[in-house]
């Protein structure tokens, strides 16, 4: 059967939509802090393992399910990815954007070896009961839990979009974001938003992990096999655009879904990035970027 | 934004000249910390990727070589020279790392060094010992190349790609004569870095003579977050056999995705797969894992010390996996030789593992016998997950049960 | 050439180290660092000089150490010419990636991001194309002797990457002090400004690249002289990106030898981590981390910045304690 056949290539596209979405929100909140903050967060990979284990346990310790889990959780890592950037990570990097960089990647190398020392290298994972429930489309099956995550990454960009546009604090990060020193100028606390941003930034992570537990592994360097293909996402959509960071994400999974179709998983992999550099030569600003 | 002057100082001068040469005069190179044993005579470095990408299968190595160093000591040591002290290193899952690691092994004068685990490690590792002419034994790496460049210092107690393939192979035809040869077609999916690469290329040389038809070879990087595509391409193609060559993490993913598609297959025949025969992936997956069969390394069910161990291992709550038994068996090689050297010298422990005729080991191989550092007798084995439980099913010398094949619908 | 002294002192210093410190294990440690100590210079020129950030400098790196490597294996090139052409490939490339991002007009964290994607695209292909062994990577044939660039001796591995970082330091000492350098400077500071001054900024930042490219490619040729295997997940891993950038960083960017103490501190910080640490996976690499953090806090501009900053105080505070001795007296 051809590779090309509308039977394999719709699934295809259908598969490369799903991975698409869990991408997404990665990426979400990866381009919220680069676009306020200015930085590429190297932490995201081993935040986004840290929220693997927390929801990992909540099942196996608590017996909570991990859709449940995302209301506890990204509160919770909100709070962490706060006082991580109010306490740590601005203090010391001095506001400088290229230090940022460093502490964020110290930072990623702390918390992936701690994880290492107290949860050990072992693989994890949970049998939650509708795992291998499938949703029937047409000739291919759709897995239950990738069905949600699609579905949920929606309404977190939704969430986030109506938090930036009706909300003091979104406001207020929309003005740090455009023009740090007039907002300082008119009283914003600067440090504050920044924080309230790389928090937002982190609860987007802890709900990309709960709704990725259900269907893959965790141990604690499970997040930087999406953080690269998350840089490349924000970049792509323009760094700092929600939008751009949803389409961007869809449209990286059904390129990678393609070409991996096309030209075999590993050489496949090639089709994200040359996509991308083709993409950033004809708009440098990205997608829907602004000015850099 | 930058605030650095230009104008070239002196303290530039001084700052970069006293730490280097402090670095170096000191020798502030952390030394590998070593097991404080009483009376000790003979030092053994215990390398393996304990950190970074490999570290689980790293730590499992770790602890089997250290149970038999225990073992041994608590039983009084090698006859003649006294306890073994553990000189453990870290390889970092990277080359250099592991390089360093064995520099310092040196440095702090170990008899011998066993582990590696990966292929490329054990190539850099196995090279830089060979400069000191210290003996190295290669735990698991399976690449050819490790035993094929002329190294007098290195040997594998385990087999190489070349042996597995082909015994892999030679089983899959007789499980299928005896079933009535009801597979014809086979599709590979493997892991694209030098163990599964290696592994298809052999196999897609090998298939065709056996009379099975490669319908694809699907190769994938590790890590691969995603395989419905993969299955997709299985689902259309509808092989009798599908030959997955991969590591923990994909098998799983790549196993649950089938099982979420719905495939049905004659058979899952894995080759050197990383959970096909782990206990870790029938405890947690119980209905994907049913009738999996897998060519890998494992230990001799038969053997009594194999019985022990595992009891004891999986007492401390870890999974008997390969790389325990087989560093555990590496350990008690290198005790051996050893003993007959009577002696810590390098040399001498060298001539004593070339010359070795071991049996005290856990493994189906056979008594040692190296040639070229290879040792001959070593051979994969083939399991079968039934019952819930993994049972060896060739060779029939070592099986305690029989294979299971076609998979009942 | 006034500029080239203290290089010189520096590196005749450092090449006496073989002479006292007998230890082969301290020999490799040092001859890592400075491999890397020469990717981070290679990286400092663009990143430092020229204040373009790049993230995927492995491309250089494996390029480098992948055209040497198999030279030697699939054509028989000496091990020497095939080194000097992993260094043409590398600026080759840098030409290449530099027309092509600079012509776009790619900055800031676009531009590292495309880098990566480079070094991406490369590590890919490798692990996919015959030529380099794809999965199985190239493995160079242990065959020791001055004419296969292989040594039995650590020490002449040592003095062999001590020379190639003494030109690298001497070539940014050179462009500092050239014209380049005036217009590298310029163009980081405020790439508009300088264009409107007549700076060619696209020309600067790709000669700048050229540069970078050839130098970082030096370090990996010498990678798989001394390690001999090389695959595509060493060459063009982001291991080697993240040493290159952290290196001048944490060093200095924009000094001359940022890169090379930067080498030394992280490299000695890692093993110090060990020592302290132990054998427990994991907790050595937390304190790394920690005190990586640390260092950037308490020294924003980098060491050698912080080293500045500690001499001027203490300046200060010695003319402080003059004046109000001298004040004293009089009073």
């Amino acid at each position: 059967m051809s590779v090309l056949s509308s039977a394999i290539l719709f699934p295809a596209v259908l598969n490369g939509l799903l991975t698409g979405a869990v991408y997404a929100l990665v990426a979400l909140g990866l381009t919220l802090i680069y676009g306020v903050l200015h930085i590429i967060n190297f932490a995201h990979g081993a935040l986004l393992s840290a929220a693997m284990f927390a929801a990992f346990f909540a099942f196996r310790l608590l017996g909570i399910d991990p859709y449940v889990a995302v209301f506890l959780l990204a509160p919770l890592f909100f709070a962490f990815g706060y006082a991580l950037q109010r306490f740590i990570i601005g203090p010391a990097s001095h506001r400088n954007d290229r230090n940022m960089l460093l502490v964020t990647l110290g930072i990623a190398v702390v918390i992936e070896n701690a994880l290492l020392y107290a949860f050990r290298a072992d693989t994890r994972t949970i049998d939650v009961p509708y795992a291998f429930e499938t949703v029937n489309f047409g000739f291919t099956f759709l897995a239950v839990p990738r069905v949600i995550g699609f579905a949920a990454v929606f309404v977190v960009a939704l969430a986030l979009w109506l938090i930036m546009n009706c909300t003091d604090i979104g406001r207020a990060i929309r003005a740090v974001a455009k023009e740090r020193l007039g907002a300082e100028l008119v009283g914003i606390d600067v440090a504050h938003v920044y924080a309230m941003t790389f928090g937002l930034g982190t609860a987007c992570v802890a709900v990309a992990a709960c709704l990725l537990i259900p269907n893959y592994y965790v141990n604690p360097s499970v997040g930087n096999a999406f953080v690269l293909v998350a840089f490349t996402i924000v970049v792509l959509g323009g760094m700092g655009s929600v939008p751009g960071a949803l389409i961007g994400a869809l449209l990286i999974g059904v390129v990678e879904s393609l070409s991996g179709l096309l030209l075999g998983e590993s050489l496949g992999q090639v089709g994200i990035f040359v996509i991308f550099i083709a993409v950033l030569l004809v708009r440098p600003n990205g997608l829907f970027g602004a000015r850099a | 934004m930058s605030d650095q002057k230009f104008p070239f100082s002196r303290r530039q001068f001084l700052t970069t000249t006293a730490i280097g040469a402090a670095v170096a005069a000191t020798g502030s190179v952390a030394m590998p910390s070593v097991l404080r044993a009483q009376g000790t005579a003979v030092k053994l470095g215990v390398l393996h990727p304990v950190t970074g990408a490999l570290s689980y299968s790293g730590q499992q190595g770790r602890l089997g070589a250290t149970t038999a160093i225990e073992e041994i000591n608590a039983a009084g040591g090698v006859k003649g020279l006294g306890k073994i002290d553990a000189v453990l290193g870290d390889a970092q899952s990277t080359p250099e790392g592991g390089t360093a690691e064995v520099e310092k092994m040196n440095s702090a004068g170990v008899a011998c060094i066993v582990g590696g685990y990966a292929s490329n490690i054990c190539l850099a590792t196995t090279q830089a010992a060979a400069r000191y002419e210290l003996p190295y034994v290669v735990d698991v790496g399976v690449a050819d190349g490790i035993v094929t460049r002329g190294l007098k210092n290195t040997f594998r107690f385990g087999p190489g790609f070349g042996v597995i393939s082909k015994t892999a192979l030679a089983n899959l035809a007789a499980i299928n004569d005896q079933a009535g040869k009801p597979a014809k077609t086979v599709m590979i999916v493997h892991e694209d870095s030098l163990f599964g690469s290696g592994l298809a290329k052999l196999l897609n040389a090998q298939l065709p003579q056996q009379g099975f038809q490669v319908l694809e070879t699907i190769p994938h990087p590790t890590p691969t977050r995603d395989f419905n595509n993969v299955v997709l391409k299985i689902k259309a193609q509808n092989p009798d056999i599908v030959i997955p060559a991969n590591y923990y993490n994909e098998y799983v993913l790549l196993a649950r995705a089938m099982r979420q598609q719905q495939i049905k297959l004659k058979g899952i025949y894995s080759v050197l797969g990383g959970a096909a025969s782990s206990y870790k992936f029938v405890k947690e997956f119980p209905e994907a894992a049913k009738f999996i069969m897998d060519c890998n390394h494992w230990f001799d069910p038969r053997n009594e010390k194999a019985q022990a161990l595992k009891k004891k291992v999986e007492g401390r709550g870890q999974f008997f996996t390969y790389e325990v038994y087989m560093n555990y068996s590496c350990v008690y090689l290198i005790a051996d030789a050893l003993q007959r050297a009577a002696s810590a010298d390098r040399a001498k422990l060298t001539a004593a593992l070339a010359s070795s005729t071991f049996s005290g080991h856990v493994m189906p191989y056979g008594p040692t016998k190296f040639v070229n550092g290879q040792n001959e007798g070593a051979a994969p084995v083939n399991t079968q997950v039934l019952d819930n439980d993994i049972k060896v099913i060739l060779p029939p010398s070592f099986a305690n049960a029989k294979p299971v094949f076609p998979m009942p619908a | 050439m006034k500029g080239l002294a203290p290089i010189v002192a520096v590196i005749a210093v450092l090449a006496a180290v073989p002479f006292i410190v007998q230890s082969n294990a301290t020999l490799n440690f040092l001859v890592v660092s400075l491999m890397v100590a020469l990717a981070g210079q290679g990286w400092n020129i663009l990143g430092g000089y020229a204040g373009q950030y790049s993230f995927g400098h492995a491309a250089f790196f494996g390029t480098g150490a992948y055209v040497t490597a198999i030279l030697q294996v699939r054509y028989g090139v000496n091990a020497w010419v095939g080194f000097a052409a992993g260094i043409a490939a590398g600026a080759a490339l840098g030409a290449v990636i530099g027309a092509l991002a600079f012509r776009s007009g790619l900055r800031g964290s676009y531009f590292a991001l495309v880098t990566l994607a480079f070094a991406e695209v490369l590590r890919i292909l490798a692990s996919v194309a015959p030529i380099t062994g794809a999965g199985v990577g190239t493995l160079i044939k242990l065959d020791l002797g001055a004419q296969t660039f292989q040594f039995q001796s650590r020490a002449v591995f040592y003095w062999v990457i001590l020379g190639l970082v003494g030109v690298s330091l001497a070539a940014a000492r050179l462009i500092e002090h050239s014209r380049l350098g005036v217009w590298l400077i310029a163009v980081r500071e405020n790439e508009d400004a300088a264009e409107a001054l007549g700076v060619n900024a696209r020309s600067v930042k790709s000669l700048a690249m050229v540069i970078s490219g050839a130098i970082t490619a030096a370090a990996g040729c010498f990678y798989a002289q001394y390690f001999l295997f090389v695959d595509s997940g060493i060459a063009y891993g982001t291991w080697i990106s993240i040493e290159a950038l952290l290196t001048p960083i944490i060093g200095g960017v924009g000094t001359v030898f940022g890169p090379l103490l930067g080498a030394l501190v992280v490299k000695s910080l890692g093993e110090g981590a060990k020592l302290v640490t132990g054998d427990v996976p994991g907790l050595d690499l937390i304190l790394y981390g920690a005190v990586l953090v640390l260092v950037i806090w308490f020294t924003p501009g980098g060491l050698i910045g912080g080293f500045a900053q500690l001499r001027k105080r203490l300046m200060r505070s010695a003319t402080r304690a003059a004046a109000s001795i001298q004040e004293a007296g009089h009073g």
